[in-house]
């Protein structure tokens, strides 16, 4: 007769409601492992979706994602031409917050050339980007329709595409526009900075005494052309050809002293452990206070349910039961009590966790490392309970 | 051969001066099929008298022999396992009953069939067939706390003779029990001794049932000091002859 069973069964109500409280506890910890498989997946949802060999950056930076970096766009000519490089990518990415629905609306905004890679992963609505000009790809979770109108910078853009969703290693959603135009949304001053920023050229010009007035005009239109450029981009995205080696690219490509040459593997390392690093660490400090706590829970419930049953002990004793009869009952329950626990808080996060601000991953490596985590617990804080249930004497079922 | 035999029973709980001697020469033999009663007034020695017969409290000096099993002798017999003796020599009735609350009458009784060895199967129909025979056949699948004080008081007996014990040890078990269920159960016990061939020991301080038994043993300061045999006065100290 298995006596854990029954009286769980007996005691349903409190068994099941104690392992509901447990459960959701257990939830908090599924959700912040899922929480930190959202963060590195987030982190490296880009990079798998361009799926680069090199990410070439501005030299001295981590870009273009943990730092800022800024490359001329011609660059990708001289890439392209280094030996080993199949095909090059310039890429410009942008945090952009607007108004929408008269609240704060934040996306990443990805500009890249529609002939080359790195464009949107998959469309899954409507068409990718056609035209040169005022075209978007938005991904499914910024919940914009297709037609819509979306302003940034000087100039609306027509969302004529879905994409499947795809975040910035912050967690923003992503949309796509051409190359050109994320350039000019980036790097295009406003006319009332032009202005004055022509004004001053001029000014600086024409005051040099060494030059003719042709002269001072061919400078100042030329200072100007330069200043004004947005030809500039964040990133060079490279894929190598069959055979070609990583490293001698790499080499090859930094020989151009303002460029760094970082391998996908050294940039999903500087994603994966440079920027989550302290999130990680706060949440994996997190997961261990609430398994300390939970554990803690299991053994004051498993401690006063066997103070609850100490006369039932020690009449089981007198009438000649095994101590293994009286180490499973306890043991059985703290176990049956953390697999319903378990079961609860995985459901729970199951039929919530698309409705969390943040992406979380539920990896089945996390959910069976977190199973055994809770069985242990539960073995090791029913001890506290057994060890009070070996300590009772027969002697104890004596008595009114 | 006696059920049990108690030889120069000594208890002292505690040690140097604050030793306090619980019983002292304790002396009787009860034969198989007799009914004891261990009357006394409270701290008398009664409780400590059944718990070193039930083998549960080890006697400090003297000789318990349980169905001829020398269980201890100056200190508990080595190579004697007392779970197993009480498993199968041994049946309990306790004041308050002390079934277990999350099982069923027919469970609470199937429980010390199953510690005992039996398949579930086998203690389900022996349990069913003892609640029968104690009129409880229709109360098998109540919890207790559905159950009387009287029924919860037969469950409890019906466990004490699951496992056919020679010996059955009961603390006050009319003590919760109006006059009547009381009455009740101790008619049973007799019958039961009877019955079973079980030498039945009850503790108690109830004077309305003494009529019931074959022989009272009357403990005070933790020693016999009188027996009472069928009507029959004796000596203190004297062992009683069976009736």
């Amino acid at each position: 007769m298995n006596l854990a069973i029954r009286d769980i069964r007996y005691h349903r109500g409190r068994f099941i409601l104690t392992s509901i409280g447990l459960g959701l506890l257990l939830g908090v910890v599924i959700s912040m492992g899922g929480i930190y498989r959202g963060l590195i997946a987030d982190a490296l949802a880009i990079l798998h979706a361009n799926n680069a060999d090199i990410w070439v950056v501005q030299q001295g930076t981590n870009g273009p994602f943990a730092e800022s970096s800024r490359i001329p766009e011609e660059t990708r000519y001289r890439i392209a031409a280094v030996p080993g490089v199949a095909a090059v990518s310039p890429v410009a990415f942008q945090t952009i917050q607007i108004e929408r629905n008269s609240k704060p609306f934040r996306f990443f905004l990805i500009g890249h050339d529609p002939d080359s890679f790195g464009g949107p992963p998959s469309i899954i609505a409507g068409r990718n980007i056609r035209q040169k000009h005022y075209e978007m790809v938005v991904a499914k979770s910024m919940k914009i329709a297709l037609g819509e109108k979306i302003r940034l910078g000087q100039n609306d853009y027509s969302v004529v595409g879905i994409s499947e969703n795809i975040v910035s290693s912050g967690g923003d959603p992503a949309a796509y526009v051409t190359l050109a135009d994320a350039q000019e949304i980036q790097f295009k001053k406003s006319n009332h900075a032009i202005r004055n920023e022509r004004a001053k050229i001029g000014a600086g010009v024409t005051g040099n005494k060494a030059l003719s007035p042709q002269q001072a005009e061919l400078l100042k239109q030329s200072i100007i052309a330069t200043t004004e450029s947005t030809h500039t981009v964040n990133a060079v995205m490279v894929k190598l050809s069959p055979g070609a080696d990583l490293q001698e690219t790499q080499e090859l490509i930094q020989r151009w002293n303002q460029l760094r040459a970082i391998s996908d593997k050294e940039q999903t390392a500087i994603l994966a452990k440079g920027m989550i690093e302290k999130a990680r660490m706060q949440l994996g400090l997190f997961r261990v206070i609430l398994l300390v706590i939970s554990a803690v829970i299991i053994s004051l419930i498993i401690y006063t349910s066997t103070l609850d049953k100490i006369r039932v002990i020690a009449t089981l004793k007198l009438i000649g039961s095994q101590n293994r009869v009286i180490v499973g009952m306890i043991l059985q329950q703290s176990l049956l009590m953390g697999i319903l626990a378990y079961a609860i808080g995985y459901l729970t996060i199951l039929l919530t966790y698309e409705k969390f601000p943040r992406r979380i991953v539920l990896e089945a490596f996390d959910l069976q490392s977190l199973f055994v985590i809770v069985m242990v617990i539960c073995t090791l804080s029913s001890f506290v309970g057994i060890r009070k249930a070996l300590k009772v004497e027969p002697a104890e079922a004596l008595g009114g | 051969m006696y059920a049990i035999e108690v030889d120069n029973l000594t208890k002292i709980y505690g040690k140097g001066e604050t030793a306090v001697t619980a019983l002292r020469d304790a002396n009787f033999k009860v034969r198989p099929g007799e009914l004891v009663a261990i009357l006394g007034p409270s701290g008398s020695g009664k409780t400590t008298l059944l718990t070193c017969i039930g083998l549960i409290n080890e006697p400090t000096h003297g000789k318990v022999v349980i169905d001829g099993t020398t269980v201890a002798d100056e200190g508990w017999q080595s190579g004697i396992d007392l779970k197993k003796m009480r498993r199968e020599k041994l049946g309990f009735i306790f004041q308050a009953h002390n079934l277990i609350p999350f099982l069923t009458a027919q469970e609470n009784v199937m429980v010390a069939l199953e510690i005992n060895g039996l398949t579930r199967a086998d203690a389900k129909k022996r349990a069913g067939e003892l609640l029968d025979a104690l009129n409880l056949g229709h109360r098998l699948n109540n919890y207790p706390s559905a159950l009387s004080g009287g029924e919860s008081q037969r469950v409890a007996i019906a466990r004490a003779l699951a496992n056919r014990p020679r010996v059955i040890l009961a603390d006050e078990p009319t003590a919760a029990l109006d006059t009547e269920n009381g009455k009740n159960v101790m008619d049973l016990l007799k019958k039961l001794a009877v019955e079973n061939h079980s030498a039945i020991m009850v503790v108690t301080h109830d004077h309305r049932m003494v009529e019931n038994f074959d022989r009272i043993l009357q403990v005070s300061d933790g020693r016999i000091a009188g027996e009472v045999n069928n009507g029959g006065s004796q000596q203190a100290g004297q062992i009683a002859s069976p009736v």
